[in-house]
């Protein structure tokens, strides 16, 4: 199958932004729309991309399926650890105010982790479907 | 007079149970395997919506606190239903991909059709 | 208003579409016009998530099932007024139901007194995070979200267990068995 060449191009003048909005949505979703779930499917989506306009074997040299199917289980581990050093401090899980020394900032650094988290196993996840779906049908 | 009002206070829960009903129309008479999976997920959406509609005021604004505005919308359902989209794709690639190893072993992914194979065996 | 009637045709147009090609290019239409109802009712969050899931994720995966299986839904004989007879009858209980919910859009209904109003309140002193849905998300209801990245979790394994190929395991006659494989 050939590839056209508007849009080989196109991808790869769009793909650093995907990839940069994907972090904004992520990084800014303390102040507008956006976290973990959002930014996580975006990113999937630029590999998605990639894998459509230059084939899929480009786009396992991007995101390797080993390291896609990792990520999985790793943003529940993020995930759940962040809860976990709240027990370990003797408080309840998922109490994040053991974080730091002020309890607002100290919150709001558990919720930036928990997000990162979420990105982890929603990419991830997301990747590795696409992945399965593709192998099936070669 | 008044039952315009009424409908036209309603108009959106009338759009989410026909969005609900077309889904769940689909997934009784339609047999295509596929077809199925997403009447389930238009089903899935009109359930979105019955969470989102309630949670708007008018004259509200998206709930991001800034000193500007006073009325925000619900959050809670927000956060609820933000959390269910993405449950539901994973849950739809589920079905999906139990509908291709059915292909693989049937042949089809028509429900008369596995019937019938199942009848001969 | 114009937004719900044209998400009510494209779903007719859905249900009448035997193409199943063509319904997953409606449901993707869908999808952004979903995506562009949630934006009127000030569900910012939720609409990004439904205009790259649904949208973009969702219809990527099922082109890639029609790749695999064949898009033509076969005509079939079977009568179709049983179904259409049951379905109307749970709309019409269901539209009575409604009746009695408060109207759309008013500030005093039920939904607006119980925790939300603490929620809008206290989550910049508690927490920093002026997005009320991230702080909700991730900090009130932390133990929500961990279980559906967790359920998340559960999908993503299905689906690569029930679409791995086998080695070395497999049936004589070409049948794909790989249950229980070994990597």
């Amino acid at each position: 199958m050939r590839f056209d060449v508007v849009i080989r191009v196109g991808t790869k003048l769009i793909l650093p932004f995907i990839l940069l909005f994907a972090l904004y949505v992520q990084l800014h979703g303390d102040y507008g729309p956006g976290g973990g779930f959002q930014a996580g499917v975006i990113a999937a989506g630029m590999v998605i991309l990639v894998a459509l306009t230059f084939g899929i074997d480009q786009a396992k040299q991007v995101a390797p399926q080993a390291l896609v199917q990792r990520m999985v289980p790793l943003g529940v581990l993020i995930f759940a650890g962040t809860g976990l050093v709240g027990m370990l401090y003797g408080q309840n899980f998922l109490d994040y105010s053991v974080l730091g020394p002020v309890a607002p900032s100290a919150r709001e650094r558990g919720i930036l982790l928990v997000e990162a988290g979420v990105l982890v196993t929603v990419s991830g996840t997301m990747l590795s479907m696409f992945y399965a779906f593709v192998e099936r049908g070669r | 007079m008044q039952a315009i009002q009424v409908f036209a206070e309603h108009y959106n829960y009338v759009v989410t149970i026909f969005l609900m009903m077309a889904g769940l129309y689909i997934v009784i008479a339609r047999g295509n395997m596929i077809k199925k999976l997403i009447g389930l997920s238009i089903f899935q959406t009109s359930v979105y919506l019955l969470y989102i509609t309630p949670a708007k005021i008018i004259g509200g604004t998206a709930p991001i606190l800034d000193p500007a505005f006073k009325v925000y919308s619900n959050p809670l359902p927000h956060v609820l239903i933000l959390t269910a989209i993405v449950v539901g794709v994973a849950t739809l690639a589920l079905g999906l991909a139990l509908v291709v190893r059915i292909k693989e072993a049937y042949g089809t992914v028509d429900e008369d059709e596995i019937f019938a194979k199942d009848g001969e065996q | 208003m114009a937004l719900m009637t044209l998400l009510a045709i494209t779903t007719i147009a859905i249900v009448r579409q035997r193409n199943l090609f063509g319904v997953v290019i409606l449901a993707g239409i869908y999808s952004f016009l979903m995506a562009s109802v949630l934006i009127v009712l000030d569900a910012v969050d939720v609409a990004m998530t439904e205009a790259s899931v649904g949208a973009g994720i969702s219809t990527v995966v099922l082109l890639g099932t029609l790749h695999l299986t064949g898009g033509l839904e076969l005509e079939r004989p079977r009568r179709a007024l049983l179904p259409l007879f049951s379905v109307a009858t749970v709309a019409a209980v269901l539209v009575w139901g409604t009746l009695s919910l408060p109207p759309f859009g008013t500030a005093d209904a039920p939904i607006h007194k119980h925790v939300a109003p603490r929620y809008l309140e206290k989550s910049v002193e508690e927490t920093n995070v002026p997005n009320v849905v991230t702080a909700v998300l991730a900090d009130y209801r932390g133990y929500d979200t961990l279980g559906e990245t967790a359920v998340i979790f559960t999908a993503g394994i299905g689906v690569m267990l029930l679409l791995r190929r086998g080695r070395g395991r497999r049936k004589p006659d070409g049948a794909a068995d790989d249950t229980g494989a070994a990597k």
